[in-house]
């Protein structure tokens, strides 16, 4: 009895479990199993079908790509000319025509050490000296003034450079300081505690937009006579401060998350603090941390079109006044399309590339 | 309070760890109650007692993971207070082994035991490997030095965890109830390496209940329970002729 019961175990466990493949099997199994789901597909299937087919038509097969205003206003496709036409007063704002080589070569450059930095075994001593040298050479290529460049007053910067560089500084700025916020907050001594609970709840408790208005309006009450912060750094500094305050409320979680016998083995090793924090907790803690931590740079970076507000133009701003033109008023789906399409690039490049830092780190 | 032992804080050629009224609370629970243990250099000893009596709480107020409240703890000469620069001091001379083995899971074994080397102790990368490299060997996992310690069985964990002290080449030895996290075929494992370790004449404090290696290793056994050592005997006398009726329930209830 138990021998031919043990025996039949024995037989189903070779079996293979049944794995049903086919077209028709996946749609019945996924699609119209059951009156509800079936209901769902028809009416899903049914909208799709209104909304599809005009916006291809519309967007593929009478768009123009690249024609004048006028030719675009007598089709009745959508008008992408107006990206080409305005191409580098989108990309690059006020900065002079003739130099828009200079802001074109320092993104290239900024690209290319992004990609460069993506390989985790390029992180080493030099890594640093690298990237001091490239953003050295893109701040002189954006500003001028050396090596016989003409030099180019910072009021002039506009476009994709200014959202990349607000964005890159903010991020790269804001979340060392985050992390020290973090490590602050959780400290055992009470001054240092408090000073970073009071700043981080002050921060978030007020709105992006306000601390620009300050940054632009209120803080230039305070400095001395004669002495002027530039308005780009001054909203630079607007939005590290903003996003550490939320990187460090999310690296206090992942400092949480680390048990309490990580911090004693590391102790009982004779590890000071900061080596305790830098080679065991940290490490440990902001992996952890990754999905939460993007998520707030790529919102961070997105906030960036805010400084329009205290009138700098971002790549949002310069598409606008675009459209503002005479000209090619009444294109704004296309464009805002072409910037929505700016945005999402660089923000799924994030977001794709934590998920495999992620899975590169999976111990 | 014994006042004489107390102004006598000479460091002695053979005593490594004194402990003089030694007391400890959390919030109103008074954990440790007038401590005193003298520790000589080669010593080992096995403290045991129920849960909550404080054993785990005094071989950690020896590295200070625990602090104290009142009395004096002296190790190797040196006084444990809020010097920061003297329990770093301490901690590296003594190394510690945990019931959950607390390896660092972000780094390879090899990583895991040349990290105190290297930054604590300031050994070149290379040396410290090869030291770490040695202790391996000598737990017997050389082999996996480059895996991850989630990829390790618990009994080899808390075999690295040893030789991860080791490294530090300490001076005195604490064990914290280093078996009874593990699976019970992988106790043996990790009690042979203690017994070389003993062998080797390593200073052992060891919070275990494990009788056997009682039997075989210490010097000297210490029942403690509510927060006092209620005996302190060889092994042979402990376990034939327990003196108090705490003691003898206590290993009636163990010894089943």
């Amino acid at each position: 009895m138990t021998q031919s019961g043990k025996n039949n175990i024995q037989k189903e466990g070779l079996k293979a479990p049944i794995i049903r493949i086919g077209v028709v099997h996946w749609i019945k199994a996924n699609l119209f199993n059951g009156v509800f789901n079936s209901i769902l597909t028809i009416v899903t299937l049914f909208l799709l079908y209104k909304v599809i087919p005009p916006f291809a038509r519309w967007a593929f097969i009478d768009s123009l790509w690249f024609s004048s205003a006028e030719q675009c206003r007598a089709g009745s496709g959508a008008c992408w000319s107006i990206i080409p036409a305005n191409i580098r007063f989108i990309l690059f704002g006020f900065y002079p025509h003739e130099l828009h080589w200079r802001p074109f070569v320092a993104m290239i450059m900024l690209i290319g050490l992004l990609l460069y930095s993506k390989n985790r075994n390029h992180w080493n001593r030099s890594f640093g000296y690298i990237w001091i040298a490239g953003l050295s050479i893109m701040g002189i290529l954006m500003k001028g003034g050396l090596f016989g460049l003409t030099p180019v007053d910072s009021d002039q910067w506009g476009g994709l450079p200014l959202t990349l560089m607000l964005s890159f500084f903010g991020m790269f700025a804001a979340y060392p300081l985050g992390v020290l916020l973090a490590l602050g907050r959780r400290s055992q001594m009470p001054a240092v505690k408090t000073i970073c609970i009071l700043y981080i709840e002050l921060i978030r408790g007020v709105p992006l937009i306000s601390l620009l208005f300050m940054s632009a309006v209120l803080f230039p009450l305070f400095f001395p006579e004669g002495v002027t912060v530039n308005k780009i750094i001054r909203a630079q500094a607007a939005i590290i401060l903003f996003t550490a305050a939320y990187i460090a409320e999310v690296v206090r979680g992942g400092l949480q998350a680390i048990t309490r016998g990580q911090y004693e083995a590391a102790e009982s090793l004779g590890l000071n603090y900061v080596q305790k924090m830098r080679l065991i907790v940290l490490p440990q803690a902001l992996k952890i941390v990754i999905p939460p931590s993007v998520g707030i740079l790529i919102s961070a970076f997105k906030d960036t079109s805010l400084v329009v507000i205290i009138a700098l133009y971002d790549v949002l701003k310069t598409t606008k006044s675009v459209l503002a033109s005479p000209s090619w008023m009444g294109f704004s789906p296309e464009a805002y399309l072409f910037v929505a399409l700016i945005y999402f690039v660089c923000c799924y490049s994030m977001s794709n590339y934590s998920r495999r830092l992620e899975k590169e780190l999976q111990t | 309070m014994n006042g004489e032992s107390i102004k006598s804080n000479r460091p002695s050629e053979d005593k490594i760890i004194e402990i003089y009224g030694l007391h400890k609370w959390f919030g109103d629970l008074h954990v440790l109650n007038d401590i005193n243990l003298t520790v000589n250099r080669g010593d080992r000893i096995v403290i045991c007692g129920p849960s909550g009596s404080g054993k785990s709480t005094l071989i950690r107020c020896i590295n200070r993971l625990e602090e104290h409240q009142k009395g004096k703890i002296l190790v190797d000469g040196i006084e444990l207070t809020g010097n920061l620069k003297n329990i770093e001091k301490i901690r590296e001379e003594v190394g510690m082994v945990f019931q959950h083995f607390n390896l660092f899971p972000h780094l390879t074994i090899l990583e895991n035991l040349a990290l105190g080397p290297i930054w604590v102790r300031k050994v070149p990368k290379k040396e410290a490997e090869e030291t770490a490299m040695y202790y391996l060997e000598k737990v017997h996992i050389a082999e996996q030095a480059k895996k991850h310690p989630g990829q390790l069985s618990g009994g080899q964990q808390q075999r690295v965890a040893i030789a991860r002290s080791l490294c530090m080449k300490p001076k005195i030895m604490l064990f914290d109830e280093p078996t009874s996290a593990l699976d019970p075929e992988m106790v043996k494992e990790v009690l042979d390496v203690m017994i070389n370790l003993a062998e080797e004449g390593m200073t052992m404090i060891v919070v275990s209940h494990e009788m056997g290696f009682a039997k075989s290793v210490a010097h000297r056994v210490l029942f403690m329970d509510f927060g006092q050592i209620v005996e302190e005997n060889t092994p042979q006398a402990f376990f034939d002729h327990p003196q108090h009726d705490r003691t003898k329930l206590f290993l009636s209830q163990i010894l089943h």
